[in-house]
């Protein structure tokens, strides 16, 4: 069937900022089905938030929204762009949930707009939990026994007749949040509550427990003429019971025989039939009892999800572009499979590896929090390994999770762990099972009794032991040969598993490069072999490729000048789209010049990891020994280390030594950034000032630097990305322990203690240089004072507090600094403001986190720039000369995860936490920022109560500020300190007792969700989380906190801008055209 | 195990590219013609498939044997395959279903395996230079006496393979159901017996070399050409008996049953590059449009040029290639698919087929 022609406009719904449940897999997703659409000749209008995102670039869409993604904004946007039909499945959970609302409110009927790929009664009977039991039961499928409750009475009720243990699901929320298993009737009680509050309809399902059973997933495509196709099918490693985003998973399935997966194949296909997902993909999950096979559906998401990212990298069947040309009419066989050419979409792709996922966490950043998994999702990203075997691709992974395993080794000895510890980490799920599966095999457990103890299929647990088995070998071998005299053979065999140099390298004690260099002599080399959907069955014009250890090898070389891009690997807190972003762009810049791209990256996720971004995309982990590998292979004439965070950077120097050929900024300049001592000099020559500083590697030299600068100061490790482990210690003791920490963190590199400046404006630039100019892309002043690490603060483009003179002098330095450092490329630098003098805190050489923020409010591609210089050309020869006024006014803000980690304190410190970031754009600073807290989830309340309670040295600010809120008709409630000075300036508010103090305390108020906005203080130094629980309380209800003074001054500019009249919507391209 | 300690075994092909690996399964030397299956699981039903008579197959998917072997997943009385090459054999059978592992079933079956080769360098040189003959071997590993014994071995083209196949005796799969169906026993799979009776047949399966005589004695509602292995052109007298029964009863044909009713019906045969084996082929019904995924296993086909049209109608194509995958007489009860709507391994989309089948019984009934 032809393409419909009754449409014309489509309005695609991104996802907004990433989220632990909503990654960068949406702007996979979301990019594809706008190129789709706008290849098909539709014009296309694309709302999003997130100006991480490639989606969001002005040449993506023909009308870009980087708003909140609200119904009522939709509203506008559709009552200006006037589309057609929208495009709600591509979005996630968010896109989905926003389509559903505006659908209800009547905006879709009202402007005539027809939804297209799912609609919403099939979207409400895959979302509802009582509406999907009843429909799979009418097709005769089987779900595990459940009662639906509105309250807690009928909770109760419900949990008797089901018998413990049960799981709690709330309908409607995102990736699983406010869930729970519940073994006993205290838990009950508690995640019941929860999950009626967290539900957007106060629906619960309590469900029979299924827990340990085998989980399956099926990605499913189904086309207007009723053609269905599944794309893939993935088995969970771990059990039913934790979150398949927090599941390590494989695909294909592994342990089903045809039987059981046709039948598993037919109930899809009558699923998406039933639901009625009239075009697109869907996910259909199954758990299957490893007793008896009994197999149920568990659930269906009408929409593209992480796991057809994932499902599409995994075969390179693209299943979000293919549901945006299904969504506008084209049937399966019209669509022509791009990796074959000649054969069409209308199949199965079948694959010849094995694909393995694994779960990046990030427990780390939340000490208070356990890393303990089940149904809420917990991780941040994900990485993924292809292999020949299941062994290889697991190790692969491991590696490629870059949390310092080099593989499945032995970074714990097994003969340290005791029995308890062992039997925990095995029974209790966790994020470092995996290993504990391995040290207990090591220890002599047996296969059975880590099935019996985790419920893991035996079939992967034997095959650990077959790793464990091998690398006894390669011990036993070393040992009789004194070194690395053994066989070939062993080691052909050793890669085969997946075993990395370092880890080989470990077990015959010796080091990686030497490793290296045996390997090579003995001939034993990787081989690259292709993705191509189709087991070789047709030739596949695509390069993508993974590496193996094979005979025949598959790479096509040719004449061009390539360039080699470093991705950015898993996910985390630090480094996430933001540096994809960037990697992409350098592809998309250099392949305009004519260059050979070829990028290396390990995460699904991402935009850099389809196999349209770049002529060649190498999924592999971002290791010396992989990327070395491709450099051997592909022999590039350039290598772009600068783009993917801090991962391809830690790589740069071992990568220079062993000959590749690595362009841009140079090793040294960078490390002369980083380093302390050198980067001293170069402050001092340039007569830059920087807060009194010093560099410690032992604890002695420690104490006598903050003896000499003194507290508080500033601490952290040298060389990580997102402030990791960085504190402000005010005192020895909080020394002492971050010490210990931070020794953990960077490994036997300096730490970096600065004084730290209490109350100073930080200012973040980002620029781009050619060597010999320099031009800014942005500066941005940063909302929280310094000492809230700049990627969680919000901050405004262009700044609206400094003085000309100030901005002039942060120029000064940043064109000194360029030159100085060689800078080929992006530069970025953290400046801090205080008392008219300007500091400055950092220096990155390589690109920042800021950078999409900063092209998406200026229109201009800093990251395509800079791609362009480190290959030789001149700014001037690119046309970029000055720094690019803007009249519109840009905040980004960011977007934390607390909610999902209950009892971790909220506060914002110079240790990253958030997951990802929104930006508003409007005329002013006060409605811009009010668009981006919208955009943000942290609603700034038009009526209604006002908790405030701050610490003494804000009690003058906070004055001010409550006045304007109090002016503006919003009640406003205090603690009796805080109302004593509010009252004397003539405030009207209301006191309220601490927590514990009195019968109505905060919290209690809170708990009723009478409070609307939360402003709360805490105090720099340690011993203020008395108001900790209500912090957390307030975060867990979705009630808008903020703690920091400066950010309650932006509230109310935002509350104001609002309180004046309703904002209005522009696109991107309006904006940057004027 | 190790690799260094375990026992070796090659593959050679007739145009001396060989392949060293491990032996798993039976010991010893076989030959046939190497196909490759891109089925991802199903391996039990494609072992004991006897359309793979003379036939070594080489699985795409490298993980094998993961779920073991079960009593009920059998296509027919024992494996048939020559030989069998994969990437990796399970030494665990995980299932709830399994009793032996792929390793013993070939063992005490006597297939030889071979493990440890890469698998999918075997399969692109299947298709970038056909299907071709292959020696498998633990107990030479001579790469030049192998190559001898490939050169000297007798390709699939021209050789009946269905007598060593097919049933002796007629005998009675069920004893109930409305439609009495004899199925013409090429080498027939059991699921397709086993869908038979499950849409109310009765089913007599009859060897392939049983006259039109004796079938008809049987009184039948309808006939089932089966599948089988190897080049249709040499069963003449299958072709012949398929051409005393038109227009007589309804037949279906399924796989060779197809390639041997196109011949009855004046069309030609011919040998694909490499066949079509796997679960995930676009089928395209011409009439509806709907596609089916199907299971196929073929090495041969019909040719469409050769058919007459005025007679046959074109009804199924393969989006693959556009290759012939069904047809039906204009005028007579008689219809048949290259696919297998009885899938084992694969998909079910096809199976109402049978009841088309049952239709068309129906109405000649009538």
């Amino acid at each position: 069937m032809p393409k419909r022609v009754d449409i014309k406009k489509i309005l695609i719904i991104g996802s907004g900022p990433i989220i632990i449940g909503q990654a960068c897999e949406f702007d996979y997703s979301g990019t594809q089905a706008c190129k789709a659409l706008k290849e098909e000749g539709y014009e296309v209008v694309l709302i999003n938030s997130n100006p991480a995102t490639i989606m969001t670039d002005p040449e993506i869409a023909d009308a870009t929204y980087i708003e909140p993604i609200t119904p009522e904004v939709l509203e506008k946007i559709i009552e200006r762009e006037r589309p057609d039909a929208v495009l709600p499945t591509l979005g996630g959970q968010t896109g989905l949930n926003t389509a559903v609302k505006a659908s209800e409110m009547g905006i879709f009927d009202k402007y005539n707009v027809k939804m297209i790929g799912a609609n919403t009664q099939a979207i409400h009977k895959a979302e509802d939990r009582k509406l999907f039991k009843e429909a799979m039961k009418k097709i005769g499928l089987d779900v595990p026994r459940s009662a639906l409750a509105y309250n807690m009475e009928e909770a109760r009720k419900a949990c008797k007749k089901i018998g413990l243990p049960v799981i709690i699901r709330p309908s409607f929320t995102l990736g699983g949040t406010g869930g729970g298993i519940v073994n006993t009737e205290d838990e009950f009680e508690k995640i019941a509550e929860l999950g009626l509050k967290s539900s957007m309809i106060s629906e619960i399902l309590v469900e029979e427990s299924v827990l340990g059973w085998k989980e399956y997933e099926l990605e499913v495509m189904r086309d207007i003429k009723d053609n269905v196709v599944i794309v893939c099918s993935i088995e969970n490693f771990d059990p039913m019971g934790i979150h398949t985003g927090d599941s390590i998973t494989v695909a294909p399935a592994q342990t089903l025989t045809d039987v059981e997966y046709q039948k598993m194949r037919d109930a899809s296909i009558s699923i998406i039939r039933e639901i009625g997902v009239e075009t697109g993909g869907s996910n259909i999950q199954f758990a299957v009892n490893p007793e008896n096979g009994r197999m149920v559906v568990i659930e269906m998401n009408p929409r593209v999800s992480r796991s057809s990212a994932l499902a599409s990298k995994a075969t390179g069947f693209p299943i979000a572009k293919f549901a945006a040309k299904l969504a506008v009419g084209y049937t399966l066989d019209e669509i022509r499979n791009d990796i074959t050419k000649e054969t069409p979409a209308s199949f199965e792709p079948t694959i010849d590896y094995c694909v393995v996922k694994i779960p990046r966490f990030t427990f780390e950043k939340f000490p208070e929090a356990q890393d303990i998994l089940g149904i809420s999702m917990k991780s941040v990203g994900e990485t993924m390994a292809i292999g020949r075997t299941f062994k290889e691709a697991l190790q692969k992974g491991l590696r490629g999770l870059e949390i310092g395993h080099n593989g499945l080794d032995n970074k714990k000895k097994y003969t340290e762990i005791d029995d308890e510890k062992l039997n925990q980490r095995l029974k209790e799920p966790n994020a470092s099972r995996i290993f504990y599966i391995k040290y207990a095999l090591q220890r002599g457990m047996s296969v059975e009794e880590i099935c019996r103890m985790t419920k893991i299929d035996p079939w992967f647990i034997f095959n650990i032991n077959e790793i464990v088995l091998l690398e006894k070998e390669i011990i036993l071998s070393s040992r009789k040969t004194r070194g690395m005299g053994f066989d070939s053979g062993l080691l052909l065999q050793a890669k085969q598993f997946g075993f990395s140099d370092k880890q080989i390298a470990q077990l015959i004690e010796t080091d990686e490069l030497a490793v290296r260099n045996f390997r090579q002599k003995k001939g034993v080399e990787p081989t690259y072999k292709l993705v191509d959907t189709c087991a070789a069955e047709f030739e596949a014009y695509t390069p993508y490729y993974y590496s193996t250890y094979e005979s025949e090898d598959e790479t096509r070389s040719s004449d061009k000048k390539k360039i080699m891009i470093l991705g950015g690997g898993p996910n985390r807190i630090g480094q996430g789209i933001e540096f994809d972003y960037c990697c992409c762009h350098a592809a998309f810049a250099l392949k305009e010049l004519g260059f050979e791209t070829i990028m290396v990256n390990s995460n699904p996720e991402t935009v850099s990891t389809d196999y349209d971004t770049s002529d060649k995309l190498y999924f592999e982990p971002l290791t010396f020994e992989d990327v070395m590998n491709i450099v051997d292979k592909e022999k590039p004439d350039g290598i772009i280390v600068q783009f993917g965070g801090q991962t391809p950077l830690n790589l740069a120097k071992n990568l220079a030594d062993a000959g590749a050929p690595i362009i841009g900024t140079s090793v040294e300049a960078i490390d002369r950034a980083e380093d302390r001592d050198k980067f001293s000099k170069i402050i001092t020559k340039l007569k830059i000032s920087q807060p009194p500083n010093g560099s410690a590697v032992s604890w002695e030299q420690a104490v006598s630097i903050t003896k000499e600068i003194g507290y508080p100061v500033l601490v952290r490790p040298s060389y990580v990305l997102g402030g990791r482990a960085m504190r402000i210690v005010y005192n020895e003791a909080d020394l002492k322990i971050f010490m210990k920490e931070a020794v953990e963190a960077s490994e036997q590199r300096p730490i970096l203690i600065d004084k730290f400046l209490e109350d100073a404006v930080e200012v973040d630039v980002d620029a781009v240089s050619d060597g010999n100019t320099t031009v800014i892309g942005g500066i941005m002043e940063h909302i929280e004072e310094a000492g809230v690490h700049s990627g969680d603060s919000a901050c405004v483009l262009p700044p609206h507090t400094l003085s000309d003179d100030i901005i002039e002098t942060i120029r000064k330095h940043t064109f000194a600094l360029s030159k100085e450092l060689g800078v080929m490329g992006l530069i970025n630098i953290q400046f801090a403001v205080k008392n008219d003098e300007v500091y400055i805190l950092e220096v990155n050489p390589r690109a920042s986190r800021t950078v999409p923020f900063v092209s998406k409010a200026t229109g201009v591609p800093l990251a395509k720039i800079a791609a362009k210089v480190m290959v030789g050309k001149k700014l001037t020869e690119l046309g970029v000369i000055d720094e690019k006024k803007i009249e519109h006014v840009c905040v980004k803000e960011s977007v934390l995860p607390f909610s999902r980690f209950s009892g971790v304190d909220i506060i914002l410190g110079p240790e990253m936490k958030s997951t990802g970031e929104v930006m508003g754009i409007d005329t002013s600073f006060g409605m811009a920022f009010y668009k981006s807290q919208l955009a943000a989830g942290s609603l700034l309340p038009e009526k209604g109560q006002v908790f405030i309670s701050v610490k003494n040295s804000d009690k003058r600010n906070i004055v001010f500020i409550a006045k304007k809120i109090s002016d503006m008709g919003l009640e406003i409630i205090a603690t009796k300190g805080t109302a004593k000075v509010l009252k004397s300036n003539n405030i009207k508010v209301k006191v309220v007792g601490k927590i514990g103090e009195g019968d109505n305390d905060i919290l209690k108020l809170i708990g009723k969700g009478e409070i609307k906005l939360v402003i709360n203080t805490p105090n720099g130094a340690r011993g203020q989380s008395d108001m900790k629980p209500m912090r957390s309380a307030a975060v867990m209800r979705g009630i808008t906190c903020i703690t920091t003074i400066q950010g309650a001054q932006a509230a109310v500019n935002g509350m104001e801008a609002r309180y004046k009249g309703d904002f209005s919507v522009k696109s991107i391209q309006e904006f940057l055209s004027v | 195990m190790t690799n260094t300690k375990r026992k070796k075994a090659i593959v050679v092909l007739e145009d001396g590219i060989s392949f060293t690996g491990f032996s798993f399964g039976a010991t010893g030397t076989a030959s046939g013609e190497v196909v490759f299956n891109t089925s991802l699981s199903g391996y039990q039903e494609i072992l004991t498939d006897p359309s793979y008579k003379g036939q070594i197959v080489t699985m795409t998917y490298p993980l094998i044997g993961n779920y073991g072997v079960n009593k009920e997943d059998v296509e027919s009385r024992r494996p048939f395959v020559e030989g069998f090459i994969v990437k990796e054999c399970s030494r665990i059978a995980s299932n709830w279903r399994s009793c032996d592992t792929l390793d013993n079933y070939l063992k005490e079956n006597n297939i030889i395996g071979i493990e440890g080769v890469d698998t999918r360098a075997i399969t692109r040189h299947t298709r970038l230079q056909g299907a071709m003959k292959a020696v498998i071997s633990s107990e030479d590993l001579d790469v030049e006496n192998l190559l001898k014994k490939v050169r000297a071995s007798k390709g699939l083209v021209g050789k009946d393979l269905v007598n060593e196949v097919s049933c002796k005796e007629i005998y009675q799969w069920n004893n109930e159901g409305e439609y009495h169906v004899v199925v013409i026993d090429c080498g027939v799979k059991l699921n397709i017996l086993r869908s038979l009776a499950l849409n109310n047949c009765r089913v007599s399966v009859v060897p392939a070399n049983t006259s039109s005589v004796e079938i008809l004695k049987l009184n039948p509602d309808g006939i089932m050409l089966s599948n089988g292995p190897g080049d249709p052109e040499p069963l003449t007298y299958v072709v012949k008996t398929i051409r005393e029964l038109l227009g007589k009863i309804p037949v279906f044909g399924i796989c060779l049953g197809q390639q041997l009713l196109g011949l009855a019906l004046g069309g030609r045969t011919y040998k694909l590059k490499f066949g079509h084996h796997g679960a995930n082929q676009p089928v395209k019904d011409l009439k509806t449009g709907k596609i089916d995924i199907t299971a196929q296993n073929h090495g041969f086909c019909v040719d469409i040029e050769s058919l007459n049209k005025d007679e046959v109608e074109i009804t199924h194509i393969n989006l693959n290639d556009n290759t012939l995958e069904g047809l039906r007489h204009r005028k007579l009860p008689v219809f048949s698919v290259q696919y297998h709507p009885e899938s084992c391994p694969g998909p079910h989309d096809a199976q109402y087929l049978f009841k088309n089948f049952i239709e068309m019984i129906e109405e000649n009934k009538h």
